[in-house]
């Protein structure tokens, strides 16, 4: 009986095809939206997290300064290299230490020339963030000690200043230095947030601080917490350490911060999770919308037939038989819509994900959420035109003009 | 002879106090298996509303109405609905086709309620478009037949379920003379061929001949009830064995 009574439901939504249509544009909209805001959303918290674990994974990032919400007041005292040997041999929850210094430098080559972040640092830099030199080599231990006039370029600077040229052992102008490139960095690309990963060269913190700087201060430590150990715990283990090696009082307040790049991935992806979810709520609303339009034109489709359903009833249909059309017909209807709105949805945000440079990805979860949402969506707004059909007394429907 | 159908007094009152209407007031009849019945009367005087009962589509107000024994006043409205789909086959006035549905699927539906299987379904509803002649009008929509032949295509879903009767509405009501004599032949045929019994309402004389029996109505009672001498038709099996 079922199985007729769907065949009977398709054979009316078919005789009216064009209405149909309409009725189900609704939901198809409706569930088209939820999919797309849900799988771009997706796809932006899946960038960000990518870009934050990109750099570096159980990274921590240790500058001197007080906790000011934008950023770190300069005036705090900088770290030494006694610091950094200190947590070195102190903190075991720490496997890499990784001192740098940076600054800004026009870089010169022949005629080209191009402004760029400096960074001096040694090989655990390379670690920590997860670069990879792609061509040429790292630094030996001999041009970190003595601080050899040698430096790594970033993707974008090599662009710039050698183009298609190959750039390992030219001499290029780094501010006033003149350095010799070992290497060149693989590419990251750029983040979310729309920044330049690959705008910057490496070379030795000792020739930094002595050609580029001209002081020893080291103004950042990037460490990794050591595999298995929570990051959370490097931290407060490098938060005692260095109040007691710069001497803060019980109760006073750091002169330095610990930032934990896991903690602030995990804070980025609540809050794009949040705003997804957020987006995907107002869809769905819309897809309530849809499921008003659908026992709109229900109620529409009971009145027109009003006769239909007095002949079936004078034939042996049952109350009940006659409420299962109706609701199968709208429960059709919806999950039709439902399924176009499936495909739409999947289209759409493959093509935003493409345009927006997004990874795109599609989840099981919200096809089947809201294929069964919009099913529901037909049961509970078919019900009332599907039981005010069941109610009709034969013998006015038939009378019905 | 057996007894298909026992009405005793009923009474059909539409609204109450000054507005009340008595459309059925004090109706006893009996009608046996293989009869043609033809009721006759005024307008107003109760006629459909009496076949409404008839049909199970409404119960009466009082009295009794057993169909194969069972009393009809106590059902509730599924059990009369399956009275209805495995008892009664219905005949109206405006034909009652669904609207952009074939002839054979027009016929199919009562068997479908029933729960016959495909394909003998649509074989039961191809013989019974047969027993009209309209076999080679089957894949044809009401609107592409004449009225004629849509009440034709009616009368052959009201048989399709092998009924115990067929109740018929001023069958010939919205039909020309020609036509009308077709659907009455068509009937008397179904009544003898297959003694299936009928009831009819009817305004014109000219059909009512066409039956075995004519019951007059009149302000809600019945005024007259006599038989015809029938000679249109076969005998009453039973009376024959009787008599
Ligand atoms: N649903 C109803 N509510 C109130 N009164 C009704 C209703 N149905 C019928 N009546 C009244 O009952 C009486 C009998 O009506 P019925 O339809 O049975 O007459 P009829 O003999 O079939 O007439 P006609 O030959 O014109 O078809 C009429 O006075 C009518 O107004
Ligand atoms: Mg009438």
């Amino acid at each position: 009986m079922i199985t007729t009574t769907f065949l009977m439901a398709i054979t009316a939504i078919r005789r009216n095809a064009m209405r149909s249509f309409l009725t189900t544009l609704g939901v198809i909209i409706g569930v088209a939206s939820v999919i797309a805001m849900v799988t771009l959303g997706r796809g932006a918290t899946a960038s960000v997290t990518n870009d934050i674990s990109s750099l570096g994974n159980n990274m921590l990032i240790i500058v001197p300064g007080a906790d000011r919400r934008f950023g770190s007041s300069s005036s705090a005292q900088p770290f030494t290299q006694n610091d950094v040997r200190a947590i070195r041999e102190e903190v075991p929850a720490v496997a890499l230490v990784a001192p740098t210094s940076g600054g800004a430098a026009r870089i010169v080559y022949g005629n080209q020339n191009w402004s760029t972040g400096v960074t001096g640092a040694d090989n655990s830099y390379l670690r920590v963030r997860n670069w990879v030199v792609e061509l040429g080599r790292e630094f030996t231990d001999g041009e970190l000690r003595t601080g050899e006039a040698v430096c790594i370029l970033g993707e974008t600077p090599r662009r710039e200043l050698f183009g298609a040229g190959d750039p390992i052992g030219e001499q290029i102008r780094v501010g006033t230095v003149s350095c010799e490139v070992i290497g060149v960095l693989e590419s990251k690309g750029t983040s979310t947030f729309g920044e330049d990963q690959d705008d910057f060269i490496l070379m030795p913190l000792v020739t930094f601080q002595r050609r580029i700087s001209g002081n020893d201060n080291i103004g950042a430590i990037l460490v990794s917490a050591t595999e298995g150990v929570p990051t959370r715990d490097a931290q407060l283990d490098l938060i005692a350490l260095l109040r007691q090696r710069r001497r803060i009082h019980v109760g006073d307040e750091d002169d330095f911060v610990v930032r934990d790049m896991q903690e602030i991935g995990q804070v980025v992806s609540t809050v794009t999770g949040v705003l997804t979810t957020l987006l995907g709520a107002i869809a769905a609303v819309s897809l309530l919308v849809g499921g008003i339009g659908i026992m709109n034109i229900m109620l529409v489709a009971v009145t027109e037939r009003t006769r239909e359903i007095g002949i079936r009833m004078a034939i042996g249909a049952r109350a009940g038989d006659v409420l299962l059309q109706f609701l199968v017909e709208a429960i059709t209807l919806s999950v039709l819509g439902g399924v176009m709105g499936i495909a739409l949805g999947l289209l759409g945000s493959y093509g935003a994900a493409t345009a927006f440079d997004l990874p795109w990805v599609p989840g099981l979860d919200v096809i089947v959420g809201s294929f069964v949402f919009s099913a529901f969506v037909g049961v509970f707004f078919g019900y009332y035109p599907a039981h005010k059909a069941a109610q009709l007394n034969p013998i006015e429907a038939l009378r019905y003009e | 002879m057996t007894t298909l159908v026992e009405i005793r007094d009923i009474r059909k009152v539409y609204g109450h106090g000054e507005t009340e209407v008595r459309a059925l007031d004090g109706v006893s009849l009996d009608i046996a298996e293989g009869d043609f019945v033809a009721v006759m009367g005024p307008s107003g005087s109760g006629k459909s509303t009496f076949m409404n009962i008839l049909g199970c589509l409404d119960v009466p107000t009082a009295g009794s109405y057993r169909l194969r024994g069972i009393e009809i006043g106590k059902l509730d409205r599924d059990t009369l609905a399956l009275l209805r789909r495995h008892q009664l086959g219905f005949v109206f006035q405006g034909f009652n086709l669904l609207a952009r549905t074939s002839a054979l699927e027009n016929c199919e539906l009562p068997l479908l309620y029933q729960g016959v299987p495909g394909a003998e379904r649509r074989k039961r509803a191809m013989e019974a478009l047969d027993r009209v002649g309209l076999a080679n009008r089957a894949h044809h929509l009401p609107n592409e037949l004449s009225g004629g032949q849509q009440q034709r295509v009616a009368i052959a879903r009201a048989l399709v379920s092998r009924p115990a009767v067929i109740l018929a509405d001023e069958p010939t009501g919205n039909l020309d003379s020609t036509r009308s004599e077709e659907i009455m032949k068509l009937l008397v045929e179904l009544n003898d061929k297959q003694r299936i019994t009928i009831a009819m309402v009817t305004h014109e004389p000219d059909m009512a001949a066409y039956a075995r029996r004519v019951v007059i109505f009149k302000d809600g009672r019945v005024v007259s009830d006599e038989r015809k001498s029938g000679v249109v038709h076969a005998p009453l099996p039973e009376q024959g064995g009787a008599a």
